[in-house]
Parts: C-alpha cells; sequence; structure tokens
C-alpha cells in the first residue's frame, strides 16, 4: 500500500479552492438577485413618469389686466392616494387681454414658495431673500435667474396650465 | 438559593453569557485612557436613545402623506408621554451630532487616527455623512409646512451636482412633483435603510478599536513609527495595561447618565420643535427653517456671492469630503500630541469659529424679510411743514414693503440698513438713486412707484425721525 500523500493534499487543495470559488460565486448571485428588488422598489416612482396635463385653474374674466393670483391645481400625480400633497400652487398673471404668464411658485434659488405682494409687485422669498418682480426677473438676493415658468394657454375662456416638474435649478444657471 | 444558583452556572455554561462582558474583562488599555475617551460611547449611547425613542415614534406616527401631520399632533398633545418621547428623539439627535463633533474633534487634536487606525477614522467619516443624512431625513419626517419644503430644498442642492443633477434631486423626491410617495421614502430611509448601515458600520467601528487597540494618551516626542508601532503598542499593554471593564469604561458609563439627564431635561424642557402648518404644498405663507444643525448651512445660502454659490454646493461637499478622507493619509506617523501640531489646533479652532459664527447669523436670519413686521406709525415722524407728504411716506413705507427689509425705530427687517437716521447719512437725491435703481440685494422701486409716490417717501424718509 503506497501513501499517496502528497497528492492527497493536491488534490484537497484544489477541492478547497474550488470550494472557495463556490462560496463566492453563490453569495455573489444571491446579493444581485436580492439587490434588484432593493434598486427597483426605489426608482418604481421615479421611472414611472407621468406625461404633463393640461389643467384647467381660473376663468380669464377673474383676472383684470395687470393682475396677479394665485391658482391652485393637482399635479399629473402617480398615485391615487396622493391627495393635497400632489397639489400645486402656481401665480397667474395677466399682461393684456389675450396674454397670460404663470409664475412656478418655487423660487429659482432653492425652491422655497415665493410670496406675491401686490402693492410694490413683488414675489418675495421666505427663506434666503430672493425677491423677482411682476415679469419673474430677479430682483434681489441669491437668486441667479427669474422665476419658471409655466405653459399656458386660453381655451373656451378657461385659463390652463400644463403641469410641471418642480424646478431644479442647476450648477450653470 | 441553590437551586437559583444552579441555574446560573447552568445559564453560563449553556447560554456562555459571562462570555459576553469577558472580552471587556480581559481587553487591556493603555494607562491614562481617562475622561477623554468618554465622547465616542457618548455618541453610541444618544444613538442607542434614538433607536429606542425612534421605534417607540413609529408606533404611534402614520408614515403617509395624509395622515402623518394629523398623527404627530396626536403624538405631540395626546399620547402618553408623546411630547416628552419627541422632545427625547429631537434632543437625542442634537446630543448625537455635538458629541460626534467632540468626538471626532478630540480624535483629531489627539491624532488617534494615524498608524494602525485609518480605517477607525475613514468609518467614522462615513457615519459622520450617515447623521447628518439622518438629522436631515428627520427633520422632513416632521411632516407640516416646515418638512415639505425642507424635502424641496433638498433636492435643490443635489440638482448642482454636474449633469446628473436633476435625476438625482427627482429620485430624492421619488419623483418629478410630490407626491404619496415623496414621504414613505424619507420613511424607509430614516428608519430601515440608513439605521441599518449605520448600526452596521458602528458594530465595524467598535470592531477595530477592540482589534487596534485603543490609542495611547499621546506624549510630546513619542513619534509614531508604523515599522515598530504594533510591537511597541503590545508591550506597552503587557507592561502597563489596564482591564477596560471596569477600570476605564466605569467614566462611559458615568457619562451616560449625565448625558440621559441632560436630555431628558431638554426633553421636558424645550421639547421638540413646534409643528408648523399642515404639509399642503398650496399653503405659501410659510417660512422653512433649518432645525439648528443646519443654521451654519443656512446662511452661507443666503450670504454666499450668488455666482460662486452654485459652484460652492457642489464642489463644497466634495473637496469636504476629500479632505476628511485624505486626513488619516496625509500623515501617517510622527507627532501626535497637539503641542507639536499647531496646524491641527488652528485648524479645530478655524472650524468651531466658522460654524459658530455662521450658526449665529443663521439663528438671526436677517435676510429674511419681516412680512409680519408691525407697522411704522405716523408719529415717529417730527411734525414738518409738510406732513401730509410724510404721512403718505409713512403709509408707503409700510405697503411697499420697505419695512420687511429696513428698520426705522423699532420696526422692520433686518436685511438693510436701519433707515432712523438716513437723513443724516444720504442726500434726497442718493435716496433717489438708491430706491430707483435698487442694489444687489434690493429690488428697483422705479416700475412700481410713480414719482409722486417717490416723492413722499422721500420726504418721510429725509424728515428727522424719533422714537416715540
Amino acid at each position: 500500500m503506497s501513501c499517496n500523500c502528497n497528492s492527497g493534499k493536491k488534490e484537497q487543495q484544489s477541492r478547497r479552492s474550488f470550494l472557495s470559488k463556490l462560496i463566492y460565486s453563490i453569495m455573489g448571485i444571491v446579493t444581485v438577485i436580492l439587490a434588484i428588488p432593493f434598486i427597483t422598489a426605489m426608482l418604481e416612482p421615479f421611472l414611472r413618469q407621468k406625461k404633463p396635463v393640461w389643467r384647467r385653474v381660473a376663468e380669464a374674466n377673474d383676472f383684470k389686466i395687470g393682475e396677479t393670483k394665485k391658482v391652485t391645481f393637482k399635479n399629473s400625480t402617480l398615485y391615487k392616494w396622493s391627495s393635497d400633497i400632489s397639489k400645486t400652487a402656481a401665480y397667474v398673471r395677466r399682461d393684456n387681454d389675450n396674454e397670460f404668464i404663470a409664475f412656478s411658485v418655487n423660487c429659482s434659488h432653492l425652491g422655497c414658495p415665493v410670496r406675491w405682494e401686490d402693492k410694490p409687485q413683488l414675489f418675495f422669498c421666505p427663506c434666503h431673500g430672493g425677491a423677482f418682480y411682476r415679469d419673474g426677473s430677479r430682483a434681489a438676493g441669491p437668486p441667479n435667474r427669474g422665476l419658471y415658468k409655466y405653459p399656458i394657454r386660453i381655451k373656451n375662456g378657461s385659463v390652463e396650465l400644463e403641469t410641471q416638474a418642480i424646478p431644479i435649478t442647476n450648477i450653470t444657471v | 438559593m441553590k437551586i437559583l444558583r444552579r441555574i446560573g452556572k447552568w445559564l453560563n455554561d449553556r447560554g456562555k453569557f459571562a462570555d459576553i462582558v469577558k472580552p471587556l474583562k480581559t481587553h487591556l488599555v493603555p494607562p491614562g485612557t481617562k475622561w477623554n475617551y468618554i465622547w465616542g460611547s457618548g455618541v453610541l449611547f444618544c444613538f442607542t436613545v434614538q433607536v429606542i425613542t425612534g421605534i417607540a415614534l413609529s408606533f404611534m406616527y402614520q408614515p403617509s402623506v395624509n395622515a402623518a401631520y394629523e398623527s404627530l399632533q396626536h403624538i405631540e398633545n395626546e399620547a402618553f408621554l408623546g411630547s416628552f418621547i419627541r422632545g427625547l428623539h429631537n434632543w437625542g439627535a442634537s446630543g448625537m451630532v455635538v458629541l460626534l463633533g467632540v468626538h471626532m474633534a478630540r480624535v483629531y487634536l489627539n491624532a488617534a487616527y494615524k498608524y494602525p487606525r485609518e480605517m477607525s477614522w475613514i468609518s467614522g467619516v462615513f457615519l459622520l455623512g450617515i447623521t447628518v443624512t439622518m438629522a436631515f431625513t428627520g427633520q422632513l419626517l416632521r411632516w407640516d409646512g416646515n418638512g415639505v419644503w425642507t424635502a424641496i430644498l433638498g433636492a435643490e442642492q443635489m440638482g448642482r451636482i454636474p449633469v446628473i443633477g436633476d435625476y438625482i434631486a427627482y429620485f430624492f423626491l421619488g419623483g418629478k412633483t410630490m407626491g404619496g410617495q415623496t414621504l414613505n421614502r424619507f420613511f424607509s430611509m430614516h428608519v430601515f435603510l440608513l439605521p441599518g448601515l449605520l448600526s452596521a458600520i458602528i458594530g465595524y467601528h467598535i470592531f477595530l478599536v477592540f482589534k487596534n487597540g485603543i490609542s495611547e494618551p499621546p506624549k510630546q516626542g513619542r513619534l509614531v513609527n508604523p515599522e515598530t508601532y504594533r510591537k511597541w503598542y503590545d508591550k506597552l499593554l503587557k507592561k502597563k495595561g489596564v482591564p477596560f471593564f471596569p477600570d476605564v469604561i466605569w467614566r462611559d458609563v458615568v457619562f451616560t447618565l449625565v448625558v440621559l439627564l441632560i436630555l431628558i431635561a431638554l426633553a421636558f424642557l424645550v421639547g421638540a420643535p413646534k409643528l408648523t402648518k399642515p404639509p399642503d404644498p398650496t399653503i405659501l405663507e410659510v417660512e422653512p427653517k433649518p432645525d439648528w444643525y443646519f443654521k451654519w448651512l443656512y446662511a452661507i445660502f443666503a450670504t454666499m456671492n450668488r455666482k460662486l454659490e452654485p459652484y460652492f454646493l457642489f464642489f463644497g461637499p466634495l473637496i469636504g469630503g476629500i479632505v476628511l478622507f485624505s486626513i488619516p493619509f496625509l500623515s501617517k506617523g510622527g507627532e501626535r500630541h497637539p503641542i507639536k501640531r499647531p496646524w491641527a489646533i488652528a485648524g479645530i479652532i478655524f472650524v468651531i469659529v466658522t460654524l459658530g459664527s455662521l450658526t449665529y447669523i443663521g439663528m438671526i436670519a436677517p435676510w429674511v424679510p419681516e412680512f409680519d413686521a408691525e407697522p411704522v406709525s405716523a408719529y415717529i415722524a417730527l411734525p414738518a411743514e409738510n406732513e401730509k407728504q410724510v404721512k403718505k411716506g409713512v403709509e408707503l413705507f409700510n405697503t411697499m414693503g420697505c419695512i420687511y427689509c429696513h428698520k426705522i425705530g423699532k420696526k422692520g427687517g433686518l436685511r438693510g440698513p436701519d433707515l432712523t437716521k438716513v437723513e443724516k447719512r444720504l442726500t434726497k437725491d442718493q435716496m433717489i438713486i438708491r430706491i430707483t435703481n435698487g442694489a444687489e440685494n434690493m429690488p428697483a422701486y422705479g416700475g412700481s412707484l410713480s414719482s409722486e409716490e417717490l416723492d413722499d417717501l422721500i420726504s418721510f424718509l429725509a424728515a428727522g425721525k424719533q422714537q416715540k
């Protein structure tokens, strides 16, 4: 009976290295499989973008010429249970008979809700001191651009806005 | 008695309970690890408080856009000890941020991050980042008017990342607009994802403390030499080491009690921030304000040069992160004592002074228009020959928004200069130029004031005004 110790050791070694590889591969596969639902759940609302829709927000006759008013409407929301949180406000201004303009309420600096003040004809931001003129252009403070605008149209005497994403100001403003 | 002892013996033999504490009893630490070594365990204790109060809150809180606000009011006003639990969770967060800052400063000043403890520092930086994110998402879960707009503010900041900014911002909000999904994302992050990550990294952080040993108190002239350090450290422990339990850990336990008492006092006496208006994005009369630990950032956003700011928003955190991560690799060995590392002391003082002064300005927030400013009354102006005009000017000052940013007497905002004695600084012509054209932080009123109104306003501003 000859002892084949040396080749036995070698065999054992290659067996162990095979088993290690097996362990790591299976763990890798398990990780990847489990990561898929984890990631897709986080991405779900992000990937399910709804198309913008036109919303009737007011009657054209509600506005005097030169008047700016807050209107509220529902976003193109993804979920039925969104309720109040999917409501949004915008400022609509009537420049003349047929020209309306709609501003986002989000300050173009960091998104805080600007307030319209009728007397001085200015939008004031409560966060970092930004201000905008009635035409939406920058008046003062940290914003680097004017207020964002919504597409707007008059249809059968009604003012309609097209819902938009919350405007995000980029680094190259 | 005998039976009890037998049960105890059995539990220890099979349950190995004594072995759980045994590593603490046999773990040796260098001599002199005293009150300067309590900060990390203080952070750990605050985290424990957060976990316990957080679970308690989650039993009562409804993580739904529709019900969260009401459930918060229930917790605050009706639930037994609810307001106290909210207060403790709020102050536990503050304690965690403060003690983490002290812990980090201590480690930095004593250069405990040097060889072989670089990974303790690196994992600590991750813990800092996650803790700050926890603080931010926690502020959001307070789903009132403030919470809603804080979410948008957070998204806007991420929007400054070049190229992919929009994607990151909308991913953060879970869509391009607010909706039923928004609050739940923050809830899942704040309650599951981030605490899970925190626990794992805290475990690793503590594991490293045991594996690499607590850093010995620094001594001037005793340099860290990566080649010989581990041998030297082992010898030190063998010769002079003391058991961690109870010689050293008793201070941590005493400190734990002190921290708990302070947190309880704050929770009872001050409580958590009051709930503001309901989370309805169509309510625009809100004044979103960050919790105190973000006031310094708030001040930067408001006071920084606006052309540089978009870049700062991206490069600031990036450079800050790179600096923090590279600290242990910039000086691997050498001196550890702060006296021999004056730049370390200077750095800490710089950070404290910067954050401190920015936080102070952020608390005052002079840039916020004083929307509720009490109107200046006509009597404040001395009767002049043109009294009627002056009165009209006062009216304009009150209604045109001047008072939001300018003070006269004791009334008005802080953004612009105090105008009580403006007639002594500026001529009428200079006032007209300024009001008509505005300035960097003042709107030009040329388009909204008639020349008659401008005259009225100037006659008020140019008149001698007296406080009454």
